[in-house]
C-alpha cells in the first residue's frame, strides 16, 4: 500500500513542530501525533515518511512508535479499550476485567473484532489507581470495572463508539 | 565543570587512589586494579548504566552504577560489600531466569558475559532462579548469512544499538516496544536479513550474551582459549584495518576474526575485514605448479567466460546462471601438475630466451598491490635485474594513477598529506567521487561520526553514495564534468577573493594562469555542462574556502578518467587556493584502493620508478640502485598496465610474469586483453586460484594468500603495518618473496633473505621516507612515513612552492549517441572485492551478492522496457553481456552502474581503454552503452 504523501496543511504543522525544537529527534514525538492525525495509524510507510522528513533513521522512529501504546502500528477498530493490569488495577481484579472483554469479544489483546468495532489493547498503569480496576476508551475513562457489568458497557460503547483523540 | 586534567582522590574498598576528574568510578576502579562488573557498558561504547549490575556502594541513599557515576573527591566506594553482592545476586537471578542457559555465545565461543558473572556469583544452574516466572520463548532469526539473532538471550543492554548506531553509524538497530515485551529490532522490525544491515558485525562483537552472534564459516566457534590469536591487517581495502585472527592451528583454519583495538580502526570492521576469510582455505587454492599441455596450444581462454563465447551463447536463455567462480572441470584438463624445480626451471629458461632473442624489453610483469612491501620491493627488483627492463607496473595504474601524478606535479609528493582520522578536526569535508560505506566502509564510519560532532560534509558525485545520506549537500554531477564543476567553485572562489591570499603568495605559483583558465567556467557554465545548479556550486564553494579548516577526500569517480590528472589538479587547486593543507583538519586525502597500494607504490612497482618514488631516468639516482644492486639498470622508463597490454598484441612484449594481478577482469576492454594475452609467448602466472588470467598461461606457480604470509603492509595513511602468517599454506604452495628469489636466482640474478625483515631492511636503505621504520616498530597500530607524522606540509612542500595547474573542460572521450545512449559507469560493492577471486569464494560475501546487475533509473527502465530483475543486454563498441537490472534512482537517468567483480558478465568487457595522458589511468567510469531485454 503506498500513503499518500503528507498534506499541505500538515506539512505546514510539521515545519511549524520542527521550528519549536532544537533538533529533529526531539520533534519526533509531536510529529507522530500529527502523522495519526493525518493517516490514523503509523504503518510502515508512514514511519517512513516520519523519518524521511526529521532525517532521523526509521528504526529510531519505529522505537517511538512501539514505545507508547497510543500510537498503532495497524488499523484499529471505532473503539480502542485501553485495558490496565499494571499493580493497582492487577491487585483489584484488572486481569478479570481484561478476560470478561476477551470472553465477550472474542479477541486477545492487540486484535481488532472483525466487524472493525473494537480493538483491545493490554496497558501499563493508566494513572486512575485510586479508581483500580479500569479502563480508557476514546477520551472517557471507565472506572471501578465490575467483571459482570462489561458485556453492558461494551454494548453501549457499540452504540455510541468513543474515537481516540487526535 | 571540573577540569579533566584535575585529579582526584578518592576510597575504593579501602585503598586510596588517585582519578582524573571526569573518569567513572568503573574507569578509576579499574586503573587500580579492582574490576567491578559490568554488562551493558564496553570501553568503546558510551556508557549509558542501563543494567545495574555495576552497582557500587557510595554511602548514598542507593548504590550507584560504576559504569557512569563520576569519581568525586573524598568518595568512598564499597565496590563488593554485603550490600552490593545480595543486589547483584538478585539482578543476575533475575537476568538468568530467562536466558536459556548455556546460551549460543556459551555453546560457541565460551564469552557469555551474563553466565560469566553469573558463575563467578555462584549462582549458575542454581534451582531457585529457575522457579522464578518465565516469559515466552523469544523468536530466533536466522535470516542473516553472517549474524545469528536469539533474542532470548537478550538482556536489553543495548550494547548492539550503540554498536550499529555510534560505533558504525549504520542506525539500523533500535530497541522497540515496552514493559516485557521490550526487544531489539531492525529496521521497522523487520528480519535483520533483510533490513538495511550491512553485515559489519559490530552488533555481534559487542553483545555480551547469544543474543547476536556470528555464524561459522566453515569452522566450526570455539573460545579463545583453545585457538592462537595472530595479529595481522585486513587483506581487503586501503583502510587496513588491524585485526586479530582466531586460528585453529591444528585445523589449519582461520574460525573467526576480531577488530584490534590498539589499531587505527578502534576495532572496527567492515563485512570482508571480519567475514571474508574462508575464501584462503576454499578447495580451489592451488597447490602445485602446473605447466600448460601440449594440446592446449595455441593458447587462449579455457572456459566459456573466458573465451568469450559471447552473450549470444551464453545469455539468452542457456547460460543464464547465478554465475560465481570458475568450474575447474573447464580448466584444469588443460594442465598437468610439476614439480617446483621443473616449473621454475621452465619459467627461468623461457624468459632467459626471450630476453636473449628478442631483448629486455621484450619483457614485462605485473606486481601486485596485494603483495606485501617486501614482496612488491623483490618483484620489480626482478623485472629490473633479471629482466632487465622497467617494463614492471600493478594495478595502482588502475585506480590513483592519475591522483599521484597530479599531486607529484603540484607538490611533490603522492602520498595523503594528511590521515582520514583528521576529519574529526574539520569543520567540513568535500568528497568527490567517493562511495566510502563501500569501498571505505571503515573510515566511512569515522567520516560518520565526525558529521555527528559538526563537521559538514559536501558530496559531489554522477551516482547518490550511501554517504550522501549524511551530507549537508550532496551535488549529482553528470558524468565526466568534474573538471567544468570544479573549476566553477575556483571561479567562484577567485572572483569574490574568497581564497587564503597569504597561503597563496607565500606558498604557491601559478594563480594567474589558473585564473586565466577559471575566468570563462562561471558557475552558470559549470551549470550547463555538469547540471549542478550555479547556486549550489557557488554554496559549496564559499562553503568550503570560508572552513576554518577543510578535508578534501576523493577516489576513483575522479581518478578513472581520460582526464583524470586535471580532475585531481583541480581539486589540489582548490584546496591549495584556501590553504587547506598542513594544519590540522585539513589535507588532500585520495583514498587508497588496496590494501597495499601504497606500498606497492613507494616499493618501486612504478615504470617509471625505482622504490620511494625515484626516477628510473636520474643519472645519480641510478647510480645508486646499480651500486645496490650489483646490475646495470635501464634508463629509459618502463610501459604501463595498458601499454603493456598493446604491447603484447603488437608482439613488443613476448613474455610476461604476473603476481597476484589478474587483469583479465580488471583491465578495460577485455576482447583486446583477450588478444593480448593469446599472443604472448609466454606467460607466467603466480596466484592463489586459477584465475581468468591463468588460463592463458604456460606455467601457473601456486602462491600463498594473504593470511599465510608476514610482512609489511602500508595504508591509505601511509601507515605501515607488520601482520603475521595465521596460517600454513596448503599443500606445496610457497611465500611469494621465496618464489620470486628463485626465479631471479635461476636467470642469473641471485637472490637471498633471510625472511621479510631482510627484506624491509633492504628496501628502507634504498628508500629514504622509510628509513626511520624500525621493522619490530610495525608491530601493533604500526607507524607512519615519513617520521610517524600525520599532517604533511606544514611549512613547504617536497616541490618548494605548491603549484595551481590550470584546466580546462574537455568531454569525455566517447559519448553517448543514438546507437549507444547510455553512459556507463563501473564500480564496485560493498560485499566484493575487484575480480571477485577471494570474495566470491568467501560464502558469507557471495551469500549477500551472488550475481551480477546493471543498476539503472527507473526512468530509463520504463521508456527501455526493463523492469527490476529482467535479464538486460547491455552492449557497447566493445563488447556485450548479459546480466539482472536493478531499479534505483541513486543511478542518474541517462547512465547505468555495474560492478566489475563478476566474470560471468564482466563489466570490462564494455568499457573502452581510452587512456589519460598523463597518468595513463583507463577510463572506466565513462563509455557509451546500450540497454535493452535480454
Ligand atoms: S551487522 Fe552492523 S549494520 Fe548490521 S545490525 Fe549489526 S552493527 Fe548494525
Ligand atoms: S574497511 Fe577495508 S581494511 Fe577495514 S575491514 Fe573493511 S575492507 Fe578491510
Ligand atoms: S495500575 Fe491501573 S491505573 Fe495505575
Ligand atoms: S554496566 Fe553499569 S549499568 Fe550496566
Amino acid at each position: 500500500m503506498q500513503t499518500a504523501p503528507l498534506s499541505d496543511a500538515a506539512k505546514q504543522k510539521l515545519n511549524a513542530v520542527l521550528s519549536r525544537y532544537p533538533n529533529a529527534m526531539a520533534a519526533c514525538l509531536p510529529a507522530l501525533h500529527l502523522a495519526r492525525a493525518e493517516y490514523g495509524h503509523l504503518g510502515d510507510d508512514v514511519v517512513k515518511l516520519v523519518a524521511d522528513h526529521l532525517a532521523l533513521p526509521v528504526a529510531h522512529v519505529h522505537g517511538v512508535v512501539t514505545f507508547y501504546t497510543m500510537f498503532r502500528r495497524e488499523p484499529s477498530g471505532q473503539n480502542v479499550l485501553r485495558v490496565c493490569t499494571n499493580i493497582s488495577c492487577m491487585l483489584r481484579g484488572g486481569y478479570e476485567i481484561l478476560g470478561a472483554v476477551e470472553r465477550e469479544l472474542g479477541i486477545k489483546p492487540g486484535q481488532t473484532t472483525p466487524d472493525g468495532c473494537f480493538t483491545l489493547i493490554e496497558e501499563e498503569c493508566l494513572a486512575a489507581c485510586a479508581n483500580a480496576p479500569m479502563m480508557i476508551c476514546g477520551a472517557r475513562y471507565f472506572l471501578d470495572l465490575v467483571p459482570e457489568k462489561m458485556p453492558e458497557l461494551l454494548a453501549e460503547l457499540r452504540q455510541t463508539p468513543q474515537t481516540e483523540l487526535v | 565543570m571540573p577540569d579533566p586534567g584535575d585529579l582526584v582522590t578518592l576510597e575504593v574498598d579501602g585503598h586510596a587512589i588517585t582519578a582524573r576528574a571526569g573518569q567513572t568510578i568503573w574507569e578509576a576502579a579499574r586503573d587500580a586494579g579492582i574490576q567491578v562488573p559490568v554488562l551493558c557498558h564496553d570501553e568503546r561504547l558510551r556508557p549509558v548504566g542501563v543494567c545495574r549490575l555495576c552497582v557500587v556502594d557510595i554511602g548514598g541513599r542507593t548504590l550507584a552504577a560504576a559504569c557512569v557515576r563520576p569519581v568525586e573527591a573524598g568518595m568512598k566506594v564499597a565496590t563488593a560489600s554485603p550490600l552490593v553482592v545480595k543486589q547483584r545476586a538478585v539482578l543476575l537471578r533475575l537476568l538468568l531466569a530467562d536466558h536459556p542457559t548455556p546460551c549460543t555465545r556459551e555453546r560457541t565461543t565460551g564469552d557469555c558475559a551474563l553466565e560469566a558473572e553469573a558463575r563467578a556469583a555462584g549462582l549458575l544452574g542454581v534451582a531457585d532462579s529457575d522457579s522464578l516466572p518465565r516469559g515466552p520463548v523469544r523468536a530466533l532469526d536466522a535470516s542473516s548469512p553472517v549474524i545469528a539473532v536469539d533474542l532470548s538471550s537478550c538482556i536489553l543492554c543495548d550494547r548492539c544499538v550503540r554498536g550499529c548506531n555510534e560505533l558504525q553509524s549504520n542506525d539500523v538497530l533500535t530497541r522497540s516496544g515496552k514493559g516485557y515485551g521490550t526487544t531489539i529490532t531492525f529496521d521497522l522490525g523487520l528480519p535483520m536479513g533483510s533490513s538495511s544491515c550491512v553485515s559489519c558485525g559490530e552488533c555481534a562483537a559487542v553483545c555480551p550474551t547469544g543474543a547476536l552472534t556470528h555464524k561459522p564459516l566453515g569452522a566450526p566457534l570455539r573460545p579463545r582459549a583453545e585457538l592462537t590469536a595472530v595479529d595481522t591487517t585486513c587483506p581487503y581495502c586501503g583502510v587496513g584495518c588491524a585485526l586479530t585472527v582466531q586460528v585453529d592451528r591444528a585445523e589449519n583454519r582461520i574460525v573467526y576474526i576480531d577488530g584490534r583495538k590498539n589499531g587505527h580502526n578502534e576495532a572496527r570492521l567492515c563485512v570482508k575485514g571480519r567475514y571474508g576469510f574462508d575464501y584462503t582455505t576454499h578447495p580451489q587454492r592451488l597447490t602445485r605448479p602446473l605447466i600448460r599441455r601440449d594440446t592446449h596450444y595455441p593458447k587462449g581462454g579455457l572456459s566459456a567466460d573466458v573465451r568469450g563465447a559471447g552473450a549470444g551463447e551464453r545469455g539468452r536463455g542457456r547460460g543464464r546462471r547465478a554465475g560465481g567462480h570458475v568450474d575447474y572441470a573447464e580448466v584444469m584438463p588443460a594442465f598437468r601438475e610439476a614439480t617446483w624445480d621443473e616449473a621454475l626451471d621452465l619459467v627461468a629458461t623461457r624468459l632467459g630466451a626471450i630476453r636473449t632473442t628478442h631483448g629486455p624489453n621484450a619483457l614485462a610483469g605485473f606486481g601486485s598491490a596485494k603483495c606485501s612491501n617486501e614482496e612488491a620491493y623483490l618483484f620489480q627488483k626482478l623485472v629490473r635485474t633479471a629482466f632487465g627492463t622497467n617494463n614492471v607496473d600493478h594495478c595502482t595504474r588502475l585506480c590513483h594513477a592519475s591522483s599521484v601524478a597530479a599531486l607529484m606535479e603540484t607538490i611533490g609528493s603522492g602520498a595523503v598529506t594528511n590521515v582520514f582520522h583528521d576529519i574529526k578536526r574539520a569543520d567540513f569535508a568535500l568528497l568527490v567521487g567517493t562511495n566510502t560505506t563501500v569501498n571505505h566502509p571503515v573510515a566511512a564510519t569515522f567520516f560518520k561520526e565526525a558529521v555527528r560532532a559538526g563537521t559538514r560534509l559536501a558530496v559531489i558525485d554522477v551516482r547518490r553514495p550511501g554517504i550522501a545520506d549524511h551530507a549537508w549537500k550532496f551535488l549529482r554531477q553528470r558524468p565526466g564534468a568534474d573538471v567544468a564543476l570544479l573549476g566553477g567553485m575556483i571561479h567562484v572562489i577567485l572572483e569574490e577573493r574568497l581564497y587564503n591570499e597569504p597561503f597563496v603568495r607565500e606558498r604557491t605559483v601559478g594563480l594567474d594562469a589558473l585564473a586565466a583558465a577559471a575566468a570563462p567556467m562561471t558557475p552558470e557554465l559549470a551549470e550547463k555542462i555538469s547540471g549542478v545548479p550555479a547556486d549550489e556550486i557557488r554554496a559549496v564553494a564559499r562553503a568550503f574556502a570560508s572552513a576554518r579548516a577543510a578535508m578534501i577526500f576523493w577516489g576513483m569517480g575522479v581518478s578513472q578518467h581520460s582526464h583524470g590528472t586535471d580532475n585531481a589538479r583541480a581539486l589540489i587547486a582548490l584546496c591549495l587556493l584556501c590553504g587547506h593543507i598542513g594544519r590540522p583538519g585539513t589535507g588532500l586525502h585520495p583514498l587508497r584502493g588496496q590494501n597495499n597500494v601504497q606500498g606497492a607504490s613507494d616499493a618501486g612497482l612504478i615504470p617509471m620508478l625505482f622504490p620511494d618514488y625515484q626516477s628510473v631516468t636520474d643519472p645519480v639516482v641510478r647510480a645508486r640502485f646499480e651500486a645496490a644492486w650489483g646490475f646495470a639498470l635501464d634508463p629509459v622508463p618502463g610501459l604501463t598496465v595498458v601499454e603493456i597490454m598493446q604491447a603484447a598484441l603488437e608482439h613488443r612484449v613476448r613474455g610476461m610474469y604476473m603476481m597476484g594481478e589478474n587483469p583479465f577482469l580488471s583491465d578495460p576492454n577485455i576482447n583486446k586483453v583477450r588478444k593480448a594475452l593469446s599472443a604472448l609467448d609466454f606467460l607466467v602466472v603466480q596466484d592463489i586460484f586459477l584465475t581468468e588470467t591463468a588460463e592463458f598461461a604456460d606455467v601457473i606457480l601456486p602462491a600463498t594468500s594473504f593470511f599465510e604470509k608476514t610482512g609489511t603492509f602500508t595504508n591509505t595513511d601511509r601507515r605501515v603495518q607488520l601482520g603475521h602468517a595465521a596460517l600454513a599454506p596448503p599443500g606445496e604452495a610457497r611465500l611469494d618473496w621465496e618464489i620470486i628469489c628463485d626465479v631471479a636466482t635461476r636467470m642469473g640474478a641471485p637472490m637471498h633473505y633471510d625472511g621479510p625483515e631482510a627484506i624491509f631492511n633492504e628496501l628502507r636503505s634504498l628508500a629514504p621516507s622509510l628509513a626511520g621504520l624500525d621493522y619490530t616498530s610495525l608491530e601493533g597500530a604500526g607507524r607512519l612515513w615519513p617520521g610517524d607524522q600525520e599532517i604533511l606540509f606544514g611549512d613547504d612542500f617536497p616541490s618548494g612552492k605548491g603549484r595551481l595547474v590550470p584546466t580546462s573542460f574537455a568531454p569525455a572521450r566517447e559519448l553517448p549517441d543514438a546507437e549507444f545512449p547510455i553512459v556507463l559507469v563501473t564500480g564496485r560493492l560493498l560485499e566484493h572485492w575487484h575480480t571477485g577471486s577471494m570474495t566470491r569464494r568467501s560464502r558469507a560475501l557471495d551469500a549477500l551478492e551472488p550475481e551480477a546487475f546493471v543498476e539503472l533509473h527507473p526512468n530509463d527502465g520504463t521508456h527501455l522496457g526493463i523492469a527490476e530483475g529482467d535479464f538486460v543486454l547491455a552492449r557497447s563498441r566493445r563488447g556485450e553481456i548479459v546480466l539482472r537490472a536493478r531499479l534505483s534512482t541513486a543511478t542518474s537517468e541517462g547512465s547505468c552502474f555495474i560492478p566489475f567483480h563478476f566474470r560471468e558478465a564482466a563489466a570490462n568487457l564494455l568499457t573502452i581503454d581510452a587512456l589519460d595522458p598523463v597518468g595513463k589511468i583507463p577510463e572506466f567510469k565513462f563509455c557509451a552503452v546500450a540497454l535493452s531485454r535480454a
